[in-house]
């Protein structure tokens, strides 16, 4: 037998009675929009849900749905009682469709608590109450109906952070009427269930407490059955202790989520200390953070005495900072560092690929069609290969030649020592995708839908693969199968005899590699997903999805996946749960692949800068601007990382 | 050209087993034996399988029954590969509130049922394409759509799951509340896979009580997160590669709040199959007193 999450524990079934019952949540929001998952949500509330234009008691027209909550919906209904006028009311709908008659007794008790502690109140935050009836095994309140939208649909819709100006004006509005709660006579009312969706900003911009379903009347010395909203409740609250200070903590963990963006009830309970405001959020003054802080505090002694006392403090703040009067210029966090290269180097065109280094010399190959040969410690011209057309290709390194595909459809196999061509593969198409050795053979895809295998001895075709589309992807080889993606969204897992083992459709284009575990392995596709397959059969273990479709390569560093995507961020994901761990935002596309390399993240964008990011947190190291757009993947060895622009040079930095 | 293609090696060697003074302890075992137990599970077979056995009892001190399990193991193999599939529910049904035990087979019945609708098609009808809904969103789903089916029929009320969907070599864990899954290696060594949600663990993890004051506390029942709770539902899902040599096992607290990790180890390492592990499991836990509702699975994939 458990406890209930918010119950007192009894000792046994015996013991239970009904004022254990007259605590059941009452699951019912004042929303004032539907999302799209709550609109494909098929409750049974939404099975039975009013209809627009169906009058309710003789008085409320009933005109949409404007929320939705587990035991029934909120409408926006029309008075008629004021034929002349548009009044608008929230209706709030109980449906009580519990089996057990008394369970449904309670449920309508709990309701009809609601309704006479908000007949009670009045404060310009707090919703006017005005009706509540019951009709079969419906209950309804009609409240005042605010224009606006709640703080949690405010913070989703927020590109970035909200301006700290702002959420100190709401901080200092909900600081006043907690206040005005927990002076309320005779007895202090505890609002139990602060959190951003129960706090409406209307459209003046003013917030309005909603859903008094569990405030509660306090008397000092008894211990009620706690109800509140994980990730938002202190701890004392789990163990069945609610006064003000509880709702101060609740405050200051809704504070905290509107100016990090992090949603509690996402990590564990009680870890606010964890996410240091200012780590995730530098533009939040270090007097606010205090303030959250002290609100958040584990002892309840130690937070503020009252809501009174955080109020002060809040507004001593706006003074101090100057914040309520004026906005204050946003300036970037972290500046270009500006510290200079080891070296750079001056191709005749774009440098889109990744460099390969080998014994103090790196290959790297660009548009202007030749395959250079510089000195990985001084960025010294030592040959150039010429091809025929434009190389985005990794260059491969085995026994003293360099292997490189090239838009020319060739396949170039080119002497370390002398940079002259040791043999040439032709395909039928341009070569985008970089070769990968295995068993003494070279796998690599073409523009002409094939996947070749080619005797790396002879330079003779051991066998091809026909896939549907253009191959740009590199061939990833794990325990003797060979993973690729092609252009028309078909992935596919070839065996080292070329025979398919299995198939796998993402819904756009593959062009970006593949990385992988023993147990998992990881691309990403145009249809802005990142997806972790089962090497042995295909099947899906999880879908991450990118904000826009990504041709980055993802790269495995520890127990996350890091890949960038064309919405300019750079995510990392937990390879377990797919869980976001950071996502760090770039100016521009990012169509590079990142790389791990002690513990950070290289990689690069089209908005020219090269970042480099500790990988655990995702918090900028440095960042180095190129003219151009880096769209390789940067390659790190012994401490200095290489890699091209297409402002035509390749860069050495130390890393 | 074949002989270059030397991809048909056997499998990797296998890591040596664990050194016998890492569990010299617990399961004074020489190397000679240790290994023959280690082989002994892990028989070479060309068909990989999964095998389970369940045990349930309502323990010695309750009248009612608030666990709900369900295990459910599948093997087909053929010409085009072999898939084990098995599905592995323990829901725990909260008391204090009305309706622990509805919740709890709520739950059960209703992640199975979506589980498998899911799957049906891709199993039992010849489909050539792979599902493109991933494991961990199927869970989440049908994790999701227990959350509704609770709330509807039994406001209030609410309960622990414990979920193994198993496809292949891939373990994928739903869980909320504090009912349990392990790993149990023969060479002695237990692995806990899931990480309870209860306020007393919580506690313990920000330091603020002791393992030992975790004992005694009096509010150990107390859950900050439970199916049927709540207006969002965020239940732990994560993917697993299933350890070869490894026992599966997912239990409520009637098991493992009564019988020590050391005897659990044991009784399920000395029993000659996991129907007999299960049994003993249980019958451990109604020796210790039995004081609340005991519910057991075991697995194994093989091969």
């Amino acid at each position: 037998m458990k406890s209930p999450k918010f119950a007192v524990v009894k000792p046994s079934r015996a013991n239970y009675n009904l004022s254990q019952l007259g605590e059941i949540p009452l699951e019912t929001r004042l929303f004032p929009e539907l999302s799209d998952d709550e609109k494909g949500d098929e409750t049974a509330a939404a099975k039975s849900q009013l209809q627009a234009g169906v009058m309710l008691a003789k008085r409320y027209l009933i005109q949409e749905v404007v929320g939705l909550g587990g035991m029934g919906s909120v409408y926006r209904a029309r008075d008629m009682h004021f034929p002349n006028v548009n009044k608008l009311v929230a209706v709030k709908e109980m449906i009580n469709s519990a089996p057990d008659p008394l369970v449904r007794q309670t449920i309508v008790q709990n309701f009809e608590r609601e309704a006479n502690l908000l007949a009670t109140l009045h404060h310009p935050s707090i919703p006017k109450i005005y009706d509540y009836f019951s009709l079969e095994s419906r209950s309804y309140l009609v409240l005042e109906f605010i224009h606006g939208k709640d703080m949690e649909a405010v913070i989703n819709d927020t590109n970035g952070f909200l301006p700290e100006e702002q959420v100190l004006a709401w901080a200092i509005e909900l600081c006043d009427v907690l206040d005005y709660l927990h002076n309320h006579k005779p007895d202090p009312i505890i609002f139990r269930d602060m959190k951003p969706s129960n706090v409406m900003i209307n459209s003046s911009g003013e917030v309005v407490l909603v859903d008094f379903g569990i405030a509660k009347a306090f008397q000092s010395g008894t211990k009620g059955t706690m109800i509140g909203t994980e990730g938002y409740s202190p701890p004392e609250q789990y163990r069945g202790e609610a006064t003000q200070a509880a709702d101060i903590y609740s405050l200051g963990a809704t504070l905290h989520h509107a100016l990090t963006r992090r949603d509690p009830r996402l990590e564990p309970p009680f870890s606010f200390a964890e996410r240091p405001i200012r780590r995730i959020n530098p533009l939040v003054s270090p007097e606010l953070e205090a303030i959250v802080n002290r609100a958040l505090e584990y002892d309840p002694a130690s937070r503020f005495k009252s809501a009174a006392e955080m109020k002060d403090a809040l507004t001593a703040v706006a003074r101090k900072t100057g914040l309520l009067g004026r906005m204050r210029p946003i300036a970037s966090p972290i500046k270009s560092e500006g510290f200079k290269p080891l070296w750079k180097f001056k191709c005749e065109d774009e440098v889109r690929g990744t460099p390969a280094v080998h014994q103090g010399t790196l290959y790297i190959g660009s548009y202007d069609n030749n395959l250079y040969a510089l000195g990985a410690a001084d960025g010294k011209f030592q040959w150039k290969y010429p091809t025929d057309g434009g190389i985005v290709s990794r260059p491969l390194i085995v026994e003293g030649n360099i292997i490189v595909g090239s838009e020319d459809k060739r396949l170039h196999v080119i002497s370390a020592r002398s940079g002259k061509v040791v043999w040439t593969y032709y395909t039928d198409g341009p070569i985008r995708s970089s070769p990968t050795i295995a068993e003494g053979h070279l796998f690599f895809g073409s523009d002409d839908h094939y996947l070749h295998a080619v005797n790396i001895n002879t330079g003779r075709m051991a066998w091809r693969f026909e896939s549907a589309d253009a191959i740009r992807s590199t061939p990833f080889v794990m325990s003797e199968m060979i993973y690729f993606g092609a252009e028309s969204g078909d992935y596919y897992a070839v065996n080292f005899r070329g025979e398919l083992k299995w198939r796998f459709r993402s819904k756009r284009a593959v062009t970006a590699s593949t990385v992988g575990t023993g147990q998992a392995i990881y691309f990403t596709s145009v249809d802005a997903t990142l997806y972790a397959l089962d090497p042995h059969n295909g099947w899906v273990i999880w879908r991450f999805r990118l904000g826009k479709p990504s041709i980055s390569t993802p790269c495995i560093a520890d127990d996350l996946i890091i890949v960038g995507a064309a919405d300019g961020f750079i995510y990392a994901v937990e390879a377990r749960n797919a869980k976001e761990v950071w996502r760090f935002r770039t100016e521009h596309q990012v169509n590079g692949s990142p790389v791990f390399y002690k513990d950070s993240i290289y990689c690069g964008s089209v908005d020219g800068n090269l970042y480099c990011l500790e990988y655990r947190t995702g918090r900028l190291r440095w960042k180095f601007g190129t003219e151009g757009a880096i769209t390789g993947t940067p390659l790190v060895y012994d401490d200095v990382v290489y890699f091209g622009s297409t402002d035509h040079h390749v860069y050495a930095l130390l890393a | 050209m074949e002989k270059l293609f030397r991809w048909l090696f056997g499998k990797q060697p296998q890591p040596p087993a664990e050194k016998a003074t890492d569990i010299a302890s617990t399961a004074p075992l020489t190397e000679e034996q240790l290994k023959a137990i280690v082989n002994s599970q892990n028989p070479q077979f060309d068909l990989q399988q999964l095998i389970a056995a369940a045990g349930q009892s309502v323990g010695k001190q309750r009248e009612l029954n608030e666990d709900s399990l369900l295990a459910l193991t599948t093997t087909i193999a053929g010409h085009s590969g072999n898939l084990p599939f098995g599905l592995y529910i323990v829901a725990d049904g909260m008391g204090g509130h009305q309706f622990g035990e509805v919740a709890s087979n709520a739950a059960v019945r209703t992640v199975a049922g979506y589980v498998f609708k899911k799957f049906l098609p891709y199993f039992f009808q010849i489909k050539a394409d792979l599902m493109d809904e991933s494991f961990q969103e199927i869970m989440a789903a049908a994790v999701n759509e227990a959350q509704r089916v609770i709330q509807r029929d039994a406001p209030g009320s609410g309960t622990t799951l414990t979920a193994a969907l198993i496809v292949g070599q891939q373990v994928t864990i739903a869980h909320v509340g504090d009912s349990r899954a392990y790993f149990v290696y023969p060479d002695g060594r237990i692995e806990t896979v899931t990480r309870d949600h209860s306020l007393v663990q919580r506690l313990q993890e920000l330091g603020h009580i002791t393992a030992e004051e975790a004992e005694n506390y009096p509010h150990r029942n107390v859950l900050y997160k439970a199916l049927g709770q709540g207006d969002i539902l965020d239940p732990e899902i994560f993917t697993l590669a299933f350890p070869q040599t490894a026992t599966l096992l997912i239990c409520s607290d009637g098991l493992w709040g009564v019988v020590a990790e050391q005897d659990i180890i044991r009784a399920i390492n000395e029993a000659p199959n996991l129907q007999r592990a299960c049994q003993n499991l249980v019958t451990a836990a109604n020796a210790a007193g039995g004081p609340d509702n005991i519910s057991v699975i075991l697995a194994q994939l093989i091969g």
